[in-house]
């Protein structure tokens, strides 16, 4: 399968990725490691005019200590995150999660910024984000804004950036020594999450993100709220659907969804070390 | 547009569209049909090769963005007649029934030994998690990468 054909502009800088951006509209779309783009652009799902190739960016690549919270280039690769050092200490969901994203060959090209870009509710980085309350840094002609990951996600495959806006940095409050979990089910060892499950504890508080139940990305309200009144992992994990409207696919119906949101849950806050 | 690739050692320069997959240049342009293309959807590995010496897969890379870099293909593994380890290993271990997944196995095997020289048979089929053998022969493939790393030793 071979894309419809486009133009291809590679940016030296986000100020030139954002002028062309500017220039382009909604006919450009920004392309980094291009594991989300590319295959929809070859089953033609998306079909840009303009490929604004910001892969050779090289200062939107890092991972950094910001004092209380991590700070991580748009354009580093997952495999970067997996293997770091600092993501291993202050956000071990994060780098475990990552561990779980597609294959070795995908985490070798795929980046954390074209990952949340992509908005995808059945990809594992926005739950992430979720739970661990991280925020997105996006860059546009008018300068940079911080995005909390509650306003990130707008709709089905949609993000809150602007047109002539691109993420340039993710911000990941460090963890506190509290428990957490990534529960992903799926059969094929490499595909997306049917149903996902993200637990963060910190202090005190327990954040719970699901996978591919919703249109978008979403925290489990319902299940939060049961156990900030007390309830125990098994009665909070009953509340898992409340409130999500997942599809029904090939995959699995909305029933069988709901069921492995409630069974998810629950194994996650027992790995959180929830009763 | 005009690209300048280095493939096996050798630079291409070459004007290829944006929109050339590739998997595809390094068929089609470079003539180099060692690497297959299988799924066409990045899930199978057929087409695995390494990009500045990671496991990538050629079908979800655009040939521009190769621009510049290098690229080590299936056919850029062998000394002459001297097979890199890999290969010698799959040979012994009977690695292989159709062939088809076999460039992008052994690709991806040597990816995985570079990053964890001494995996355990757990971490190789983890790490070989992103390339798929329809005759089902995993057995011996991953009796084959624990093999080339014992050797190595």
């Amino acid at each position: 399968m071979i894309p419809v054909s486009f133009d291809y502009a590679r940016a030296g800088s986000a100020d030139e990725a954002i002028a062309l951006l500017a220039e382009h509209g909604d006919e450009a779309k920004l392309m980094a490691g291009g594991h989300s783009l590319l295959p929809m652009m070859k089953l033609r799902l998306a079909y840009p005019a303009m490929v604004i190739d910001i892969e050779r960016i090289a200062d939107l690549s890092y991972i950094n200590d910001g004092g209380d919270h991590l700070a991580i280039g748009a354009l580093t690769r997952h495999r970067a995150i997996e293997t770091s050092a600092l993501v291993a200490e202050h956000a071990p969901l994060l780098a475990h999660a990552t561990s779980q994203v597609g294959d070795p060959q995908v985490r070798h090209r795929g980046t954390f910024g074209g990952s949340l870009a992509h908005a995808d509710a059945a990809a594992d980085h926005p739950s992430v984000l979720l739970a661990m309350g991280g925020t997105v840094v996006a860059k546009g002609p008018g300068g940079e804004r911080e995005i909390a990951a509650g306003d990130f996600f707008a709709g089905f495959l949609e993000s809150s950036l602007a047109a002539d806006e691109m993420i340039t940095e993710i911000r990941i409050p460090k963890h506190t020594g509290g428990g957490w979990s990534f529960q992903k089910f799926n059969r094929r060892a490499q595909d997306w999450a049917i149903v996902g499950a993200t637990v963060q504890r910190n202090n005190g508080s327990t954040q719970v993100a699901l996978v591919n139940m919703h249109p978008t990305p979403i925290r489990a309200a319902a299940v939060e709220e049961a156990l900030a009144g007390g309830a125990s992992a098994t009665d909070a994990a009953e509340q898992a659907h409340v409130g999500m409207e997942p599809s029904s696919d090939l995959n699995a119906s909305v029933d069988f969804r709901n069921h492995l949101a409630r069974v998810l849950v629950r194994r996650a806050l027992n790995e959180a070390g929830i009763d | 547009m005009e690209i300048s690739v280095e493939v096996n050692g050798a630079t291409h320069t070459s004007d290829v569209e944006p929109r050339t997959l590739l998997v595809h240049y390094i068929r089609d342009v470079v003539g180099l049909t060692g690497t297959n293309v299988g799924c066409d959807t990045s899930s199978c590995g057929a087409c695995t090769i390494h990009v500045n010496g990671e496991a990538v897969k050629s079908c979800t890379m655009l040939a521009v963005q190769a621009d510049g870099q290098s690229l080590t293909t299936i056919e850029g593994l062998a000394n002459g007649d001297q097979m890199h380890p890999m290969q010698e290993a799959f040979m012994e271990c009977h690695a292989l029934q159709c062939g088809y997944c076999t460039p992008g196995m052994v690709m991806a095997s040597i990816s995985l030994l570079d990053e964890n020289p001494n995996p355990t048979e757990a971490e190789v089929r983890e790490g070989l998690e992103g390339n798929l053998c329809r005759c089902t022969g995993y057995h011996n493939i991953v009796k084959a990468v624990l093999s080339a790393a014992g050797g190595a030793k």
